[in-house]
């Protein structure tokens, strides 16, 4: 445990220097607070914010996590040459990446709203979601990330499925239920349908925002459904747990695959 | 004392170390030679324990490796193209090594002082030239007074004087007793530095012994010509 403490230390005095981490601060600042200023209007501000969390946080986490590993490749090996276990290394890393990027994003996005805190009043409860949302995709993300560069040698072959990856879970998963509920339209598809959103960790945060929303009216029975089980305490702890496994399970396999790679 | 036994290691298909016995002797500095590909860097890979499937075992003075980090305590290792992370200063990695070695007193600093290193203590890694990254790393590989040397091409990279102050240093600490296990395409710095030779040629042990035994087997007039001799296949 000290030699984790002692690697994140030092990771994240390097990555908070970081060219990349200074530039998401500022991106998520920037567009934060010209979001706020220019519209002025609590919920349509969450709205982009969110739809910007959910695209833009697991690109950036995904792709730098596996840049990251990718071009530390030397220096990991230095590091495994010292007297220190597989498992403080790769929790050091990830902790020391993971820690500086969350940093960029809640100053970035948390400075502009505190700056316009009026506004916010009433959906507070909805701002500490889009957040926990936001944490949990950089924590997910970037655990992928690792999982794939410590599978694939292949730099190209491991930015190429972590673009697939984000890809997936953005977009193409989407259309694959869109296309699931179609086919079956005929059958009772709603816990289905939950079943599939919730197992998706964007769809998932996604749904947790809109759901703060009281809009399951305009989305008919299937929107029924999803209110009764998200708008309860228990749906609530059920998905924040299934964001944990989605970001602890690839986390595991990650630091095993490690732990048995030959460097 | 490294003590290797009938170790074999292959990435898929390939027999990359085919049945390896070698003891390298303590306090003696050992230089382990063969041409590109043998798996000179694979043994090395292996003894520093970032090689986790082979069959055989490694024992470093007597204890067999398996897993446990530990022992590489005793270890000084400077690999052939060392990097770092590039937005940390000179002095952090120095910082950083000492604090998960737990070591920050009994260093041997000689190699930050001889190669200059103060002045570009402050500087990030990202701001240093090739030579002087690795100047830092072998002056990391000495800063523990490690009783154990593994050095992978060390000179390649330095220019003359540097090289001549790591060399140096080399004989230095092994006549203190250090054993010293270094790869180098360099004959001169064999002739220099070496006492004993372990030559590997596609994956097996096909010398092990002193560089007279080695001219003597070979029959050739000097070291040179019996490293390209035993390279040609000349030597079983």
């Amino acid at each position: 445990m000290n030699s984790i403490i002692k690697i994140i230390k030092y990771q994240m005095q390097d990555n908070i220097r970081s060219k990349w981490i200074i530039g998401c601060f500022v991106f998520f600042f920037a567009f934060s607070y010209w979001l706020i200023s220019f519209t002025g209007e609590a919920a349509k501000v969450i709205m982009s914010l969110l739809n910007i969390i959910l695209i833009i946080i697991p690109l950036i986490s995904v792709v730098f996590g596996t840049i990251y590993i990718y071009n530390n490749k030397n220096y990991i090996t230095f590091m495994l040459t010292q007297p220190i276990n597989r498992t403080s290394l790769y929790s050091g890393l990830y902790f020391g990446l993971v820690i500086p990027l969350l940093l960029s994003f809640l100053l970035g996005v948390g400075i502009p709203v505190i700056l316009y805190y009026g506004i916010f009043i009433e959906s507070f409860g909805t701002l500490i979601i889009v957040f926990l949302t936001g944490i949990f995709q950089i924590l997910v993300f970037t655990s992928f990330a690792f999982l794939i560069a410590t599978l694939n040698e292949d730099k190209l072959k491991g930015l190429g499925l972590s673009i697939f990856i984000w890809l997936f879970f953005t977009a193409v998963y989407d259309g694959l239920i869109l296309f699931l509920l179609q086919m079956f339209q005929d059958y009772p598809l709603e816990k289905f349908a939950l079943g599939l959103t919730i197992a998706n960790p964007v769809d998932l945060g996604r749904i947790l925002v809109i759901l703060k929303f009281d809009v399951s009216a305009l989305m008919g029975y299937t929107g029924a459904v999803f209110e009764s089980f998200f708008g309860n305490n228990l749906g609530l702890s059920v998905s924040f747990l299934i964001l944990q496994i989605w970001f602890v399970v690839p986390f595991i396999f990650g630091l095993k695959m490690f732990s048995k790679k030959d460097i | 004392m490294i003590e290797i036994k009938n170790l074999n290691k292959s990435y898929g298909s390939l027999n990359v170390i085919k049945g390896i016995d070698l003891k390298i002797e303590e306090g003696k500095i050992t230089y382990i030679v063969g041409p590109n590909g043998s798996g000179k860097t694979t043994l090395i890979k292996a003894i520093l324990g970032l090689i986790k499937k082979y069959e055989g075992s490694i024992f470093i003075n007597g204890e067999l490796i398996n897993g446990d980090s530990r022992y590489r305590n005793n270890i000084g290792y400077m690999p052939q193209s060392a990097s770092f992370p590039e937005n940390l200063t000179v002095k952090n990695i120095f910082e950083m090594v000492k604090d998960l070695r737990n070591n920050k007193k009994s260093l041997d600093e000689e190699l930050i002082f001889s190669f200059n290193l103060e002045k570009e203590m402050n500087k990030r890694l990202k701001n240093l030239s090739g030579g002087t990254v690795q100047k830092v790393s072998a002056a990391l590989a000495f800063l523990f007074s490690p009783q154990i040397l593994i050095l992978d091409e060390p000179t390649a990279g330095l220019d003359p004087v540097s090289s001549g102050i790591l060399k140096d240093k080399i004989l230095k600490e092994n006549s203190a007793g250090k054993t010293i296990l270094f790869t180098s395409h360099i004959m001169s710095e064999l002739e220099e530095l070496a006492q004993n030779i372990a030559f590997i040629l596609e994956g097996k042990l096909c010398f092990e012994g002193s560089l007279n035994n080695l001219i003597q087997l070979t029959g050739e007039k000097n070291l040179e010509r019996s490293v390209a001799s035993v390279m040609m296949g000349k030597v079983a």
